[in-house]
């Protein structure tokens, strides 16, 4: 097996960022580790000679699940609400929004 | 419309070119939203229209509706695209409108590739892809302020999450605000015409998105472009545009660079400005929709799609402009009358203004009136003129007349038993509440002005013109126009101006 590049503590750093996960110097520590293992299996399969094999884009050998565009009954609006930390004027009151959508 | 070509001030250099490139996201008229069965409506009430799968709950999966790929290979077979199998993929972000955090887009495998789009010109503009993808949810901002700035928090309607949408992405063909224009307009047409969309760029259901960017001449590398948004119609498309293109000169010309950015357009300020947005550029990491299968459709299925389709915008345009360059040059059977004499009168070819006017038909869908009539014994250009002049300021109600109601009121102008102005009052009624020319008409009272009526009119203006009637009788026939003039002032424009010549004819040879 041909050690390819581990992944930086800096690099998980970075991903942790994006999503929104503050992370402990020990758990980047460990995460680091881990994720190099899951990227050392991948490279065991980048190894093989692959040329002629298509990209396989699914477990499952399957196509086409589809559904018929039939509506069908939505939730109770007060049952969704509920839920929500926080509501007004029937929608879902979200902390202040910085920057715009991307 | 500026143009942004102009001479380089030394000499030096060649003339400024712009290149524009349009992503256009349109909602699918599907019953149901693209991953669950939630009614897919516009202006309910908040939250509503919401499940599981389009809230994000856990434990919810998605399953995706037929119809919104079928519309989508429709867009795609439109648009000359080539239909390829296709995957979904995650794009994730945070941001309250998405509440997965992630929205499900196709990504490097779009289910429509290489693509064109013909502009009305002739010009062709590449299309680069046409991919599915789900819409967000509706943010508004409250606070002391009211204004997103000051906003303290957001509310969130998730009735449009998970709603479909098509993005067609253009190559950067367009040269021209002008072109920018035509090719939305264009792209409108042919997605009403699919069924895709209802293409109300106002409400939304139609967004355009423009990416900009000038150069040195037609074979200078492409400058660096900026991102136009908030572009709610063709005017502001083509306004905002030539805005940013004279900024992203000026700054060039006096030595700076254009930054690569995402800019908002302010309609009120007619200009463009840099949203505040974060240092770092977006990391969406895509990966594959674990949760969905590839999409691919067979040779058969594409060509039943495309079998389904009706014709589009080129080819209805080609048939109306044939019915016009066929249509026989009035006067052949007499005078015209005068409220569709200009129009009727000059070469049998198709002009501009004919042009112009088809264009209007075909974007509102009321070709079918216009060939309706024709074949009902209507003059083509006549009909054309009526629909896109009259029936077309309401547009909404002409696509719903009765075709033969509607033939049968121009009938009665072409026979001359109603003048122009009349047909426009009925035509109003017509659109209004629907109902029986001939009745609208009595129920207006325009029987009144009957042949007996019209004489003592007719009398009456030739005797208060001696003069003027002298130099008719003595062959100056254009003074009829100025009887007819007359005639109208008095009647209230209640007089047939066809009716008005025969009767001066009449006594002229008396």
């Amino acid at each position: 097996m041909t050690p390819v590049a581990r992944i930086t503590r800096d690099e998980v750093a970075h991903v942790a960022g994006l999503a929104r996960l503050r992370l402990t110097d020990e758990e980047l520590e460990r995460f680091t580790e881990q994720l190099g293992t899951v990227l050392d299996h991948a490279a065991d399969v980048a190894s093989l000679d692959l040329a002629g094999v298509p990209r396989t884009a699914h477990a499952m050998a399957v196509t086409n699940v589809l559904r018929p565009d039939e509506p069908r009954p939505s939730l109770d609006r007060e049952e969704v609400l509920r839920s929500a930390p926080a509501v007004e004027s029937n929608r879902f009151r979200v902390p202040r929004i910085l920057g715009d959508a991307p | 419309m500026t143009d942004v070509r102009r001479a380089d001030q030394d000499g030096a250099g060649e003339a400024w070119e712009m290149v524009v490139g349009l992503e256009v996201h349109t909602e699918l008229k599907t019953a149901t939203k693209l991953f669950c069965g939630c009614a897919n409506l516009f202006g309910d009430e908040p939250n509503t229209r919401v499940c599981p799968v389009c809230l994000g709950l856990p434990g919810s999966l998605p399953v995706l509706n037929q119809r919104a790929v079928e519309l989508a290979m429709a867009i795609g077979t439109a648009l000359h695209c080539e239909i390829r199998p296709s995957t979904f993929h995650r794009k994730n972000y945070f941001y309250p409108d998405m509440p997965k955090d992630y929205q499900i887009s196709q990504y490097d495998e779009p289910i429509n590739v290489s693509g064109w789009l013909e502009l009305p010109g002739g010009r062709r503009i590449g299309i680069e892809r046409a991919h599915l993808e789900e819409d967000t949810g509706k943010t508004a901002h409250a606070g002391a302020s009211g204004r997103i700035h000051g906003a303290e928090y957001s509310l969130v309607d998730y009735n449009r999450s998970g709603v479909p949408l098509v993005e067609i992405v253009s190559a950067p063909d367009m040269r021209s605000s002008a072109e920018a224009r035509a090719y939305a307009a264009e792209l409108r047409a042919i997605l009403v015409a699919c069924g895709a969309s209802d293409g109300k760029m106002e409400e939304g259901s139609m967004r355009v998105d423009a990416n900009v960017s000038v150069r040195r001449g037609p074979d200078a590398p492409f400058g660096t472009r900026c991102e136009i948004k908030n572009l709610n119609s063709l005017r502001s498309l083509g306004r905002a545009v030539d805005f940013e293109a004279r900024r992203q000169i000026a700054l060039l010309e006096s030595g700076e660079v254009v930054v690569q950015q995402t800019r908002h357009w302010d309609e009120g300020e007619g200009r463009t400005v840099a949203l505040r947005s974060k240092e770092e550029a977006y990391d969406y990491r895509y990966f594959l929709e674990p949760d969905l299968v590839p999409v691919v459709p067979d040779p058969a299925w594409i060509t039943a799609v495309g079998a389904s389709l009706g014709p589009l915008p080129g080819e209805r345009r080609a048939r109306l402009a044939t019915l016009v360059a066929g249509a026989l040059p009035a006067g052949a059977g007499g005078s015209p009358d005068p409220g569709v004499g200009a129009d009727l009168e000059g070469a049998p070819g198709v002009s501009d203004a004919d042009q112009e006017q088809i264009s209007t038909v075909v974007d509102l869908g009321l070709d079918g009136l216009v060939t309706a009539a024709v074949e009902g014994g209507i003059p083509a250009r006549l009909a054309l003129a009526r629909t896109a002049n009259e029936a077309a300021t309401d547009a909404a109600a002409a696509a719903g007349l009765d075709p033969r109601a509607y033939t049968s009121l121009l009938a009665m102008e072409v026979a001359g038993s109603l003048s122009a102005t009349q047909v426009k009052a009925v035509l109003h009624d017509l659109l209004a509440g629907g109902g029986d020319p001939a009745e609208l008409a009595r129920a207006r009272g325009f029987e009144a002005m009957a042949d007996g009526a019209l004489v003592a009119v007719v009398q009456e203006a030739v005797d208060s013109h001696p003069a003027e009637w002298d130099r008719y009788r003595g062959g100056e026939e254009k003074l009829a126009q100025f009887f007819v003039g007359q005639v109208m002032k008095a009647t209230r424009g209640q007089a047939n101006g066809k009716a008005v010549v025969a009767e001066l004819e009449r006594l002229a040879a008396r």
